[in-house]
């Protein structure tokens, strides 16, 4: 089976991208405002939006493929999808089983509370871990955020969740103290929502690049050079043309490029 | 296959095997406890009684286990303010505490069913009998129903603990970490999804040929009057006879 799939990514890698090539593109649809299934049943958000825009700035023909958060590396590399692109941030760790295109946009982590609940979180990391020693906090499985806390907070309890919906959930059933996640999908997928009512955001903002990494990329598998450059290609395109900064304040009234 | 990887990582699975035993057991425990006065009462001939008890049994075998633990967790969120006012949210707050009600009731259930089905094959010629001798409706059920009912349950009563120490598995998904919630941070770290999937299927599949083992020498012990006795012999002759 292996000299199969070793042949197939020959095969894949071999043969230069055409135009109105079919490209299937892995997204979660659970991780509002980026990916989320709309009221149709349909994948939307700030991430397909994009992906659309680079599909037709690089001529492909785009599938989309959902798939949940902690399978869609797995996924990508049993050739379900040939691209992931779903908020998935540029990390060393990710680096070693797929390769990245270069950035789409970068965005700050950032602990929610209860706005009722007296917390000061200080600035520097071990004294923050001090003060959260002992308080649970939940955190999407699988993502940079479990990683950050893992390293950072040892002295803090973690609860994994499938999806950032149910660690707001989680954190609006009090059962966990705060939760960690990138710093926009908890702005508009819960503060932000009826849902979010008497939460806010607590301590400082979070960019660290060894966990953080250098912004949300395309994933794909490693090798296929040919389908990053397209990619690369297209998102410059995109940002001159001014697509990009058009989908951009369609969701965000600030820049979500970063620097 | 990086077999240094799966090593480093032993004490971490165990640990998380540790808290897959634990549930499973307290859940079995409570279940089967739960079990007996269920089958009881989905056998008595009070409609009142049999009633309710058919409902539960009929929900908890008609539903998924995903389903109902979700509903558990998630669902009992929903009520806290009403759960904290009977004082019972400070154990709906902890996933353990979901999980283990949660499994408690399905194994209930379905051991229960086990029961019902296991009193009804009871001979009627033993209670027949019983009756002649004089016993009482408790005694007999204590005497005899229940002893021999036990007996020919355990069969499939041992189908429904593999089955249970295997459902433990989407604990994980309500953020416990049992053998595949620790098995599933690991492979979110460090992306070695085989090595570390194969390896918690193996402690998976060892401690399954443990019960199975425990249960066949269990039922070893109870038939042991059922073996025919020469059959025994031959077998140890033929045995001793080969080189």
């Amino acid at each position: 089976m292996l000299g199969v799939l070793a042949a197939g990514a020959l095969a894949m890698s071999a043969g230069p991208l055409s135009a109105q090539e079919t490209v299937r593109i892995g997204s979660e649809g659970a991780y509002p405002p980026f990916n989320f299934i709309d009221s149709d049943g349909n994948l939307a958000g700030f991430d397909i939006d994009i992906a659309n825009a680079l599909c037709d700035a690089a001529g492909f023909e785009c599938e989309f493929v959902v798939q949940d958060w902690d399978g869609i590396i797995p996924g990508l590399l049993a050739r379900r999808y040939d691209a992931i692109i779903a908020s998935m941030s540029i990390t060393e760790e990710r680096k070693q089983v797929v390769d990245f295109t270069d950035k789409y946009y970068a965005t700050p982590a950032k602990f929610v509370k209860a706005e009722d609940r007296e917390l000061e979180i200080p600035e520097d990391i071990e004294e923050a871990n001090e003060v959260l020693s002992g308080m649970s906090v939940g955190v999407q499985r699988a993502t940079i955020h479990e990683n950050f806390l893992r390293d950072n907070f040892p002295d803090i309890d973690i609860s994994v969740y499938a999806s950032q919906d149910e660690a707001n959930l989680d954190l609006a059933n009090g059962r966990v103290d705060l939760v960690m996640a990138d710093s926009v999908v908890l702005l508009e997928g819960f503060l932000e929502t009826e849902e979010g009512a008497g939460y806010h955001f607590v301590g400082p903002d979070y960019f660290e690049e060894e966990w953080h990494g250098e912004g949300i990329g395309i994933a794909i598998r490693k090798g296929e050079d040919d389908l990053r450059e397209a990619f690369n290609n297209a998102i410059q395109q995109i940002r001159e043309e001014g697509t990009y900064q058009e989908i951009n304040a369609k969701y965000f009234d600030f820049d979500v490029y970063g620097e | 296959m990086n077999l240094s990887l799966v090593i480093n990582s032993l004490p971490q699975l165990l640990s998380g095997l540790l808290i897959t035993l634990e549930i499973t057991a307290l859940a079995l425990a409570i279940g089967l406890a739960l079990a007996v006065p269920l089958a009881l009462m989905r056998l008595s001939k009070n409609f009142l009684v049999r009633a309710p008890v058919y409902g539960f049994i009929f929900y908890f075998r008609g539903t998924p286990l995903l389903v109902q633990l979700f509903l558990v967790y998630y669902g009992s969120g929903q009520f806290r303010p009403e759960l904290e006012a009977l004082g019972l949210w400070t154990f709906f707050r902890e996933a353990y505490f979901c999980a283990v009600f949660t499994l408690t009731l399905n194994t209930a259930a379905y051991t229960a069913e086990i029961l019902r089905g296991a009193i009804q094959a009871v001979p009627y010629g033993e209670i027949e009998a019983a009756r002649a001798m004089g016993m009482s409706r408790s005694l007999l059920y204590r005497r005899i129903i229940l002893p021999k009912a036990f007996r020919i349950a355990l069969p499939a009563y041992s189908n429904e603990v593999v089955f249970l120490f295997q459902a433990t598995s989407l604990v994980s998904i309500i953020t416990l970490l049992d053998l595949t919630g620790v098995a599933r941070v690991l492979v979110a770290r460090t992306f070695a999804v085989y090595e570390l999937y194969i390896a918690a299927g193996l402690i998976y599949l060892a401690c399954t040929y443990l019960i199975l083992w425990i249960f066949r020498r269990v039922e070893q012990r109870l038939f042991a009057h059922l073996r025919r006795p020469e059959a025994e012999k031959a077998k140890k002759l033929t045995g001793a006879a080969l080189p």
